[in-house]
């Protein structure tokens, strides 16, 4: 009887301490689908109810049923049979039972079946699933195509396709990467053209594709043969069909039970998403904070799961006649790791709350009825521009911190574990490969940096941090903040700093500067976390201590000028190597 | 080829998951150290039922007998499926044993018309008797399938099931209508559907709403507690959320066959296990150590 929300103390303190009923409140819009629909709540405190009664359903499917069928499924793996994917059979057997869960529609809204849940609680339900298997999470996770969907399609695509995602009838695939176009979309070259019916086809290959074996595609193609970049792309939407051929299964490191195709198009009928030429520069950007963040929640996961297990073995095993929990230097790896994941959790969870708020934000503007009052108008578009500042800073950075610490987490999981650990007796050198895709894909730490540096450049974060030092810190929070608000300074000058040198050296610094942010800004986290508990307060003391050094040593390498890895790049990388 | 099904569920205190002391002193179970839970195996029943309706169509309904909390057992049917859930309460049915549960569960099958299957979990896991299952099979005259494990084909004349007996298999076809019980290695139950969950978590049953009246007013506000009952009864039903509720006068039952004075089961005596023993022996891995513990074992007569 394992339940993985039950178990995390973490989440469950989230979901006491967060402002709830505020991300409720926008959502629901009155509550007036509780006229309509007899599962919708009639006010904020029932829908809380509701999203914690769902999240221990997912926990206890997540422990019971999910987990004990990862290893096997990771075992299986998938292969490909007359042109469709078989799939290790408890990977069939998750994704009925989430469906027979109602779990596959939790975003979307109530006329199709869906849950209206809001992001930071399917961004809760993505860990949990991830915990239990981070490959099934490449399913469940992939909500946000449905989303696109309901945000762009026409009433005739939603109304044709929406039920059918919420039942777990289908699933879907984001077909974007090709051979030449992974990072740099722009660079797409699938066609699409229009026969003389107007019929739209898609000709091409694409590669990398998440679930390309899924009923429902959409497909990122070149409709403007004329014109290069991402405004030649639109979005189209098809069925698997036998004009798309599925090439080969990837053969991967980790998330084995996710099924990786390489496709080709072969005048596969589609149709338009929206308007042609938005496809990239819209439709695909508008998913990626909600992509981020599910990348960002599967590394959560995976860093749990491996937590898990190191603690537990650490406990158990005994060497030189004491558990080695008690050997000082495991102690403090174990320390170290909780408290990691709590602090990108802060991070994950602060975002994913920020995207609710921007995103239930735009509906009202785009769909509802815009208030008459001007000033009211003018303040919600002043918001929603304020709110997607900020979430451009707080995605890239929750996707690059929380896989990062993921990935230092599963490493030092079997670390703990010793030789076992290396052995696949354990589930730990599992948790170790899955993790290592999070700081890849979905944008790699790299190009997450490059966006998140210039949030911290424009002075976003700094606003943050400045609203964070605002705040009143009584008793035992009081000297923590000072010694945060310490830094600050510090990190206002680095940033100017910065600015003075130019793009290419703040991109050269990108990671130091935005390492500096994060660690203030999760910092703050857990101080204000440390209000509620007393166990908080000692994680926050704690993790501030680390904090500060570690942001004067970035600021002290940022501030130096150093550019040498450009300027000396051919002495310090040596030769490329010949044959 | 549908079928209407019956599911016989019970509430019981959770013996897995023991909080504290598990047994009074006088010998009766300390219900307040106990959750209370759905009966495991009643799960798998009901999770038979409704395998069956998805192949093959027809009803599922669901009852159970049991004091007023019960009816958290019903919604549980409710949020994984069930068509209907009818609550069977009485103050003159407590105490019963198996013999008089059996007959009561069998007046209340009656009540529903052409009912081709019954299912019950195997056992329940307070009392571990097995009996009310085939008792009622025999109250209602209907041929019974016990330990079934799988069904195996399914037509309009006949089921065929595997039986788990314990030392092997056995597989036999059946016409209905007729009565199962369900093992636990059957199947794994679904989980509730969290749109039917949000949706059914408002059922309540009669006595469920007199309870809230009751904290509401105080036990003697007759009036007022009549008067709510009524009036939430009302919402409820007009919304389908009213959890149907029959007692001993619903069911045509001869009370004198009820409760206590229809109960012969004598309880002989009861054995208050202590466990008192809170240290542990560490044995090596080597084939001699090993065979001092069989020896001892063996010896203890735990096992041999």
């Amino acid at each position: 009887m394992a339940n993985f929300l039950a178990d995390n103390s973490d989440i469950l303190f989230h979901l006491e301490h967060t402002d709830l009923a505020r991300i409720a409140d926008c959502l629901e819009d009155s509550y007036a689908d509780a006229e309509k629909f007899d599962y919708a709540p009639a006010n904020a405190a029932e829908a809380i109810e509701d999203y914690k009664r769902v999240l221990n359903v997912l926990g206890e499917l997540a422990g019971d049923f999910i987990d004990p069928r990862a290893e096997d499924n990771d075992r299986t793996g998938n292969r490909i049979e007359n042109n469709r994917v078989v799939r290790p059979v408890g990977m069939d057997e998750d994704l009925e039972a989430l469906a027979q869960a109602d779990l596959m529609g939790f975003t979307l809204p109530r006329k199709y079946g869906g849950l209206n849940f809001p992001n930071l609680i399917y961004t809760m339900a993505t860990e949990i699933v991830s915990r239990a298997d981070a490959a099934l999470m490449n399913i469940f996770g992939l909500q946000g195509i449905a989303e696109t969907i309901n945000a762009f399609a026409s009433d005739e695509i939603k109304d044709e396709y929406l039920p059918k995602f919420c039942e777990g009838q289908v699933t879907g695939a984001m077909v974007l990467t090709e051979p030449d176009a992974g990072s740099d979309l722009q660079a797409i070259k699938l066609k699409a053209t229009q026969d003389e019916n107007g019929q739209w086809l898609l000709n091409g290959v694409k590669r990398f594709i998440t679930n390309g074996c899924g009923e429902v595609l959409l497909v990122l193609a070149r409709s403007e043969p004329d014109r290069a970049g991402g405004l030649g792309l639109s979005l189209f939407i098809c069925n698997f069909s036998d004009g798309v051929k599925l090439r080969r299964l990837e053969d991967k490191l980790g998330i084995h039970a996710s099924p990786t195709c390489e496709m080709q198009f072969d005048d596969v009928p589609a149709r338009l998403i929206g308007e042609r030429q938005r496809g990239l520069v819209t439709y695909v950007m508008a998913l990626m904070n909600g992509a981020r963040i599910g990348i960002a929640a599967q590394s959560l996961g995976i860093a749990q799961a491996a937590y898990q297990a190191a603690r537990a073995y650490a406990a158990s095993r005994r060497q030189f006649e004491v558990a080695i929990e008690k050997l000082p230097a495991v102690a403090d790896m174990l320390a170290k790791m909780n408290m990691d994941i709590q602090a990108a959790r802060a991070l994950a969870y602060e975002s994913a709350f920020h995207v609710d708020l921007e995103n239930s934000l735009l509906k009202k503007l785009e769909f509802g009825e815009e208030p008459q009052d001007k000033t009211l108008r003018k303040q919600m578009r002043q918001d929603a521009r304020k709110l997607k500042r900020v979430n451009s800073l707080l995605t890239p950075m929750a996707k690059y911190i929380c896989s990062e610490m993921c990935n230092r987490v599963a490493y030092d999981s079997i670390q703990v574990h010793g030789g076992s650990g290396f052995m696949r007796d354990y589930p730990v050198e599992r948790y170790a490969r899955d993790a290592r895709i999070t700081t890849i894909y979905e944008g790699t730490s790299q190009l997450q940096i490059v966006a998140a540096v210039r949030g911290v450049m424009s002075g976003t974060a700094q606003k943050r941090f400045d609203g964070f030092a605002q705040r009143e810190y009584d008793g035992d929070l009081a000297p923590l903040a000072q010694k945060l608000a310490e830094v600050l300074p510090l990190f206002a000058q680095t940033t100017a700093f910065v600015k003075e040198q130019g793009t290419e050296y703040m991109d050269l610094h990108g990671r130091q500067i935005v390492d500096a942010a994060t660690d203030i800004y999760m910092a703050y986290l857990l101080l204000n976390q440390a209000r509620h508990s007393q166990e908080k307060l000692t994680v926050a003391d704690r993790y501030i201590l680390e904090v500060l050094p570690r942001v004067k040593y970035n600021c002290e390498l940022i501030t130096s000028g150093d550019r040498t890895s450009l300027d000396c790049f051919e002495t310090l990388a040596g030769p490329v190597p010949t044959e | 080829m549908a079928f209407n099904s019956v599911v016989l569920v019970k509430q019981v205190p959770d013996t897995k998951n023991i909080t504290g002391q598990a047994m009074l002193d006088d010998g009766t179970v300390n219900r307040a150290a106990l959750p209370a839970i759905f009966n495991p195996e009643d799960l798998n029943a009901l999770e038979a039922a409704l395998a069956l309706r998805q192949l093959c169509g027809g009803s599922v309904s669901v009852m159970t007998m049991g004091p007023p909390s019960a009816c958290e057992v019903l919604r549980e049917c409710l949020y994984r499926g069930a068509d209907r859930v009818i609550l069977i309460t009485d103050r003159r049915a407590a105490a019963s044993d198996t013999l008089s549960t059996s007959y009561i569960l069998s007046c209340a099958v009656r009540q529903i018309p052409d009912v081709q299957l019954v299912f019950c979990g195997r056992q329940a896991i307070d009392g571990d008797t097995a009996q009310v299952g085939p008792q009622l099979a025999e109250k209602l005259n209907l041929p019974q399938v016990t330990y079934v494990e799988e069904l195996i084909e399914a037509s309009d004349s006949s089921l065929t099931l595997r039986r788990n007996l314990g030392d092997g298999y056995e597989i036999v076809k059946a016409s209905p209508p007729l009565l199962m019980t369900i093992v636990d290695t059957a199947n794994t139950p679904r989980p509730p559907a969290a749109r039917k969950m949000l949706r059914y978590k408002r059922a309540r049953g009669k006595t469920e709403l007199q309870k809230e009246a009751t904290e509401q007013y105080g036990k003697d506000a007759k009036e007022d507690i009549d008067r709510y009952v009524q009036q939430r009864s009302d919402q409820l039903s007009a919304k389908g959320l009213l959890i149907e509720q029959w007692d001993l006068d619903t069911v045509k039952a001869d009370v004198t066959r009820c409760g206590r004075s229809g109960s012969p089961t004598k309880v002989h005596r009861i054995q208050s296990v202590v466990l008192t023993g809170t240290d542990h022996k560490r044995i090596e891995p080597t084939a001699q150590a090993i065979g001092e513990l069989v020896h001892e074992l063996i010896e203890d007569h735990t096992v041999g």
